[in-house]
């Protein structure tokens, strides 16, 4: 066990470095950031000094040292626009995000859950069609303009729902959460549902594939042969074998939830980092973009190994499968 | 040429393909109304009521009239015109062309990378085979529109910057599906025979195990094309995508977004409607596809 989680952790520092060389090679050495810095009237005295004060007359691979030692610092830049380190920016508006997806997430699992059970549970009904057919258009829906038809209707024609901001938000337990006041409950409605459905989809579907692939087997069998009600061999038997695979789809689908909330954001001008890194693409902040993206992909990382350390605990034949 | 192609369809993929959507009534809707969509996309220029592109032929005189007004010339706005007075038929038309022209173009380069590195992985097997599913692994790992974002952050904006973005996103689904079916194909006997022949490793790649491995590609093709169309409008909605002298339906949408809060439903409603048939009848082929191959390639 220990080994596996050695060589996980390993596997994930690798990739952070891959992304943080890519990232540096795309964002600092194929830009010019001279370009951004400098008002197009400057002179070549000036332009020399800015060069050097930034150290773009180094070769290559001592910028890219520097870059990751200050990096490992905690000092990624400082953003053009907002003139502050653009870590602290980011690290300011995730809090919003993290509650958008977490919020998504939630409904995707109350919801999903108990619809994939149901057409699981039917295979061919007229439910079951009803159900698959409606996680197609599930994910079939572009996000954004699913968002806009929510605004639409639930803002504009029938006016129950704020369509834009956070709006007031209050601490529970020394975080400031939307889910302390009733406006900001009011105002993460839209949002998460917009940022759930496709993941509603999503858990459909694994569920009732679950479902299907659990029915059959000898324990199912058994179960009823010991007269147990179907309800409970639903909610305790397959239930139970179907949770694994969805608990770790379900974590690792966090970190793109994290991800799509660039489109949720933009659309119900939500105060996160997604409508920050759309923000500072167009107006290229590089620093910023380079906070983002080197933040996101840790907490994804990061995810991704503690999901697969929960499935090989939870699931040992993963361990001996992995190697 | 021709005996190349009556080795890759003649053993009835193709067939067992529209087989299989035919015995659906479901499919063979979603089927119909894809085709359809496809002829509209490229006779756009013949069916649509003017060019939306041509100054000529909008007035800003007629902007923002809702479905079914009537301009000033006697042309009838069927589903209403945008901000700049162009008509919402015909720029859909041409937008349709652009989301179906860049997501096929993206899907079908990803398919062909993909699976020539997912082949190669699987024939090859030992070092390169673990280096190329490494990769892939890594860029599955990731949301595809991270990947996107991350990309045209680099790259900047433009429409081959967009398919590239795409390509780069949708390869490694093609890779793997490609290496996972070439796998069960490559101890079979006549790779072997083929090997013994002498025949070199481009020829086998290409002309005896890819034919095999086609029916996975094809559903997995059919699913990422939509994504591919669905990913292009996103971007280009969120400003970052396909560039405004190309419109394309995320693009339309987005114009709408800004004056849907002043009632103007119509300017994003429409686009919206129109890209999500596109996605979802695509998508229902693709599902039906994927039970008449292999009922059990997961979700």
């Amino acid at each position: 066990m220990t080994a596996f989680i050695i060589r996980r952790l390993f596997q994930a520092l690798v990739v952070l470095f891959v992304t943080s060389v890519i990232v540096f090679a795309g964002v600092y050495a194929i830009g010019d950031p001279l370009e951004i810095l400098l008002p197009p009237d400057a002179t070549m005295a000036e332009r020399a000094q800015v060069t050097e004060s930034l150290g773009l007359d180094q070769p290559l691979i001592v910028q890219y040292g520097q870059f990751l030692l200050n990096a490992l610092k905690g000092d990624l830049g400082t953003s053009f626009v907002y003139n502050q380190p653009s870590i602290s920016i980011i690290l300011d508006r995730l809090p919003a995000t993290l509650e958008l997806a977490f919020s998504a997430l939630i409904l995707a699992i109350i919801i999903g859950i108990p619809l994939g059970l149901w057409s699981g549970l039917k295979p061919g009904s007229a439910v079951d069609e009803t159900v698959m057919t409606g996680s197609i258009l599930g994910f079939s829906l572009p996000n954004f303009w699913q968002g806009m038809m929510l605004i639409m209707i639930f803002s504009v024609y029938l006016g129950w729902l704020p369509s834009t901001g956070r709006g007031q938000t209050g601490t529970i337990l020394g975080i400031e959460t939307s889910f302390a006041t009733w406006d900001g409950i009011r105002h993460l409605i839209l949002p998460a549902i917009n940022l759930s459905l496709a993941k509603i989809s999503l858990v459909i579907r694994l569920t009732r594939t679950g479902v299907q692939e659990t029915m059959p087997l000898d324990f199912i069998k058994f179960a009823r042969a010991r007269g147990l009600s179907s309800g409970r061999i639903v909610a305790v038997h397959v239930l139970k074998n179907i949770l694994i695979p969805i608990v770790t789809v379900i974590g690792v689908e966090f970190g793109s939830l994290i991800a799509f909330a660039v489109v949720t954001e933009t659309i119900f001008a939500w105060p996160g980092v997604g409508k920050l890194i759309i923000d500072s693409i167009n107006v290229l902040d590089r620093p910023v973009v380079v906070a983002y993206i080197l933040v996101v992909v840790t907490m994804f990382i990061t995810i991704n190994l503690i999901v697969d350390i929960l499935y090989s605990v939870l699931d040992p034949r993963i361990r001996s499968k992995a190697r | 040429m021709s005996a190349l192609a009556l080795r890759w369809f003649g053993d009835g993929i193709l067939s067992t393909a529209l087989r299989g959507i035919f015995s659906s009534t479901k499919a063979t809707i979603a089927f119909i109304i894809c085709i359809i969509l496809i002829l509209a996309a490229i006779f756009a220029p013949l069916i649509a009521p003017q060019n939306p592109y041509d100054l000529m032929q909008i007035d800003i005189f007629d902007a923002k009239l809702p479905p079914m007004s009537e301009s000033m010339n006697g042309m009838v706005y069927v589903l209403g015109t945008d901000t700049q007075g162009r008509d919402m038929l015909s720029a859909m038309l041409y937008g349709l062309r652009t989301s179906l022209g860049v997501g096929l173009t993206a899907g079908l380069l990803a398919l062909v990378i993909g699976s020539t590195f997912g082949l190669l992985a699987a024939y090859a097997g030992g070092r390169l085979d673990a280096l190329i599913m490494r990769i892939v692994d890594l860029m599955l790992g990731f949301p595809t529109i991270l990947i996107a974002l991350l990309i045209l952050a680099v790259l900047g904006q433009g429409t081959w910057k967009v398919i590239m973005a795409l390509v780069l996103v949708q390869w490694a689904y093609f890779a793997r599906a490609a290496r996972g079916a070439a796998l069960v194909e490559v101890n079979k006997d006549y790779v072997e025979a083929a090997r013994c022949l002498g025949f070199g490793r481009t020829r086998i790649l290409f002309s005896h195990l890819l034919p095999n491995c086609l029916p996975p590609l094809m559903v997995i093709g059919t699913i990422q094309i939509a994504s591919a169309i669905a990913t292009e409008a996103t971007l280009s909605f969120l400003g970052i995508g396909l560039p405004i002298t190309e419109p394309s339906l995320g693009l339309l949408i987005s114009n709408g977004y800004q004056v849907l809060l002043a009632g103007l439903y119509w300017i994003s409603v429409y686009p919206g409607l129109l890209l999500l048939t596109l996605v979802f009848v695509i998508n229902i082929v693709g599902d039906r596809l994927r039970e008449v191959f292999n009922p059990r390639l997961a979700v």
